[in-house]
């Protein structure tokens, strides 16, 4: 385990709250790239703003990008078109990801670029201080919703699934072990790849609605019962198929321009 | 295209002057009057090796450029005023991980929607003080198709030397506009490209060899405080060294200023302008040495770093009147007012998306002369 961390961590301890689910995905991350065994140069992870965009950076010894708040996605999009052969990850939040860059994340989805996305779900906007977000439940209290969450939250999974992705699934942290395989068949699909993690904030969203860490891992543990509670909220892997993939598309663009028009600048 | 004579529109000669540069990635959102160079490049692109892409927003565009720049491309996009202004906090990024890419912007009369498709050059502040934070810009103005050509190619070369953005600053006239453009050939056009971490090359003026994604430098690049190394990095002494450093590269540099000037050495006046307005502004000191009128011409093709130094050297003992013809309510202008303390600076300004005119010009600069007689 020791091992393994130094291996793929350029610092350690990392800085996330106690209970925070970020140090579990950071580790699962870690167990799934040891175990696909891809080159590691390969490996761009980029990230915007907010708690789970400090995963990859600066902890992962890898290339990464941490950018801004909202438009890691779209700097995603640049990178892996400027260089094909990057094998792209996406870490963001569900205020970075589907707040702020929610414009970004369908039409991502809908190009089917070879991006996987990883997008923390923990309910909140956990790095300005627990304010209320587009997955915030309905009449959940958070420092901007002190009378109870008036909007309705996002599924993200339907969002994504809708707007044209090819890979989407839904855990929480609880699940450690079906994460792992998850992500490591999100990152060798060829096309947009989506994975929500579900994850506890006891500091900022828990701490508001009289969540202890265990409640969230009963809660968690009851989600991933499937004779469970009869949860609203399914978790597992909802698409996997095939569609062009959008850098595809753009090499097959090139040989077209380039068989019809012999024309090119020295 | 082939080098040779072209018939074209300053957009299409820009985004020639792209490929030209070795462009190989251009991101952009349809606007008017910029939407000429996405067209034209998504077809000419794909035929050079290079890529297209057509983004859900000006945000994204200059998002996806920033990133394809660290990936190793030559990356360019294209807007006007409502673009340009989305594109602002990517654009500060830029500046603080010195992330070489071009942004043109065809300016059109604002603010807002305004005139969407008449000229203006109401960008010339924003285009120095658009996105937030210390830093130092290089935009370049072009005032013809042929410069249009040029001016981007040189925006390139600028980005790649100095490891920053660069802004081309065109208005709608120039990009709308058809005239000549010669497209000399490659062997006699000056490429410059960024030196690369491991390349046993170094610059002057403290500019660092960049990394690119993919190759092993596990690279950390952030756009919080961070030291050389990309370690974010809050300390006080460290995020002021990399500022300064960063503004030093531009303003200790000789090479990036390109300044027109004509008729000074008997001039009593000087007409300054920049853009398309320099056309009449020019015109109007024809006509008026024409009539006796000794006045002298000043165009500024780099308008930021602002030309302190060379514009105060210019001006000779003799010049007591200092015109500053912009389509803007008076910008340039305010810097001339900074730089020239011993003539009288007189803002000729145009409005309403309109190209001023010679003789309008020619009138403010003659009822000005003869006010002083």
């Amino acid at each position: 385990m020791q091992e393994l961390m130094k291996k793929y961590l350029r610092y350690l301890p990392h800085r996330f709250c106690a209970g925070c689910g970020n140090g579990i995905v950071l580790n699962c991350f870690v167990r799934a790239i040891d175990q696909l065994k891809l080159d590691t140069d390969s490996y761009l992870c980029v990230s915007g703003i907010g708690c789970s965009s400090w995963i990859p950076s600066p902890y992962l010894n890898l290339d990464t990008f941490h950018t801004l708040h909202g438009r890691a996605i779209a700097y995603a999009t640049g990178a892996k078109v400027a260089n094909n052969k990057l094998n792209v990850i996406v870490f963001t939040g569900d205020g970075d990801g589907a707040g702020i860059g929610g414009n970004h994340l369908i039409h991502a989805a809908r190009r089917n670029i070879d991006l996987t996305v990883l997008l923390l779900n923990n309910y909140t906007y956990g790095m300005t201080g627990g304010q209320v977000a587009p997955t915030t439940p309905h009449a959940s209290l958070t420092s901007t919703s002190p009378y109870g969450n008036p909007e309705r939250p996002f599924d993200l999974c339907k969002l994504v699934e809708a707007a044209g992705a090819t890979y989407v699934a839904r855990w929480t942290v609880f699940q450690p072990r079906a994460l792992i395989k998850s992500m490591k068949e999100a990152i060798l699909h060829k096309g947009f790849s989506f994975i929500e993690i579900l994850s506890p904030c006891p500091t900022e969203y828990g701490r508001r609605n009289q969540l202890s860490i265990r409640d969230y891992l009963n809660y968690f543990k009851e989600l991933s019962n499937p004779q469970g509670n009869g949860s609203k909220i399914p978790l597992g892997v909802f698409v996997k198929k095939e569609a062009p993939e959008f850098c595809m598309q753009l090499n097959l663009i090139k040989m077209k321009a380039q068989g019809k028009r012999g024309e090119k600048i020295d | 295209m082939k080098p040779g004579r072209y018939l074209v529109l300053g957009d299409i000669a820009c985004a020639e002057g792209a490929i030209y540069a070795g462009c190989s990635l251009f991101a952009g959102y349809p606007i008017t009057p910029a939407t000429e160079i996405a067209e034209y490049l998504s077809r000419r692109l794909p035929e050079c090796n290079g890529y297209f892409l057509q983004m859900e927003d000006e945000i994204a565009s200059s998002a996806a450029i920033i990133g394809a720049s660290w990936a190793g491309a030559k990356a360019m996009t294209a807007t006007s005023g409502p673009g340009f202004s989305l594109m602002q906090e990517n654009i500060s990024y830029a500046y603080h991980t010195e992330t070489p890419i071009v942004i043109v912007v065809v300016q059109r009369s604002g603010p807002s929607t305004g005139q969407a498709t008449y000229p203006a050059q109401q960008e010339f502040y924003q285009a120095r003080y658009g996105a937030h934070g210390d830093y130092e810009s290089i935009v370049l103005s072009p005032n013809s198709v042929q410069e249009a050509f040029d001016m981007t190619i040189r925006a390139f070369n600028l980005s790649e030397m100095y490891r920053l953005p660069v802004i081309l600053l065109m208005d709608g006239a120039i990009g709308h506009m058809r005239e000549e453009l010669i497209i000399p050939k490659p062997e006699t056009i000056q490429i410059e490209y960024r030196y690369k971490l491991g390349d046993p090359q170094t610059r002057e003026n403290q500019i660092l060899p960049m990394g690119q994604f993919g190759e092993g430098h596990k690279l950390l690049v952030t756009g919080s405080a961070h030291e050389i190394s990309g370690k974010r990095n809050y300390a006080p002494e460290v995020h002021s060294a990399t500022i300064r450093r960063i503004c030093s590269k531009i303003s200790n540099a000789s090479d990036i200023i390109e300044i027109e000037s004509r008729y000074l050495d008997d001039a009593k006046a000087v007409i300054i302008s920049y853009g398309i307005s320099a056309r009449p502004a020019y015109g109007a000191v024809l006509a008026l040495r024409k009539k006796g009128i000794k006045v002298g011409f000043i165009r500024f093709k780099t308008l930021w770093p602002f030309p302190d130094i060379i514009l105060q050297k210019l001006m000779n003992e003799d010049i007591n009147h200092v015109f500053v013809v912009e389509m803007n309510n008076g910008m340039a202008v305010r810097e001339v007012q900074r730089v020239i303390k011993n003539a009288k600076i007189i803002s000729v300004t145009q409005l309403g998306g309109v190209i001023p005119s010679m003789e309008s010009i020619i009138k403010k600069v003659e009822a000005q002369m003869e006010c002083k007689n």
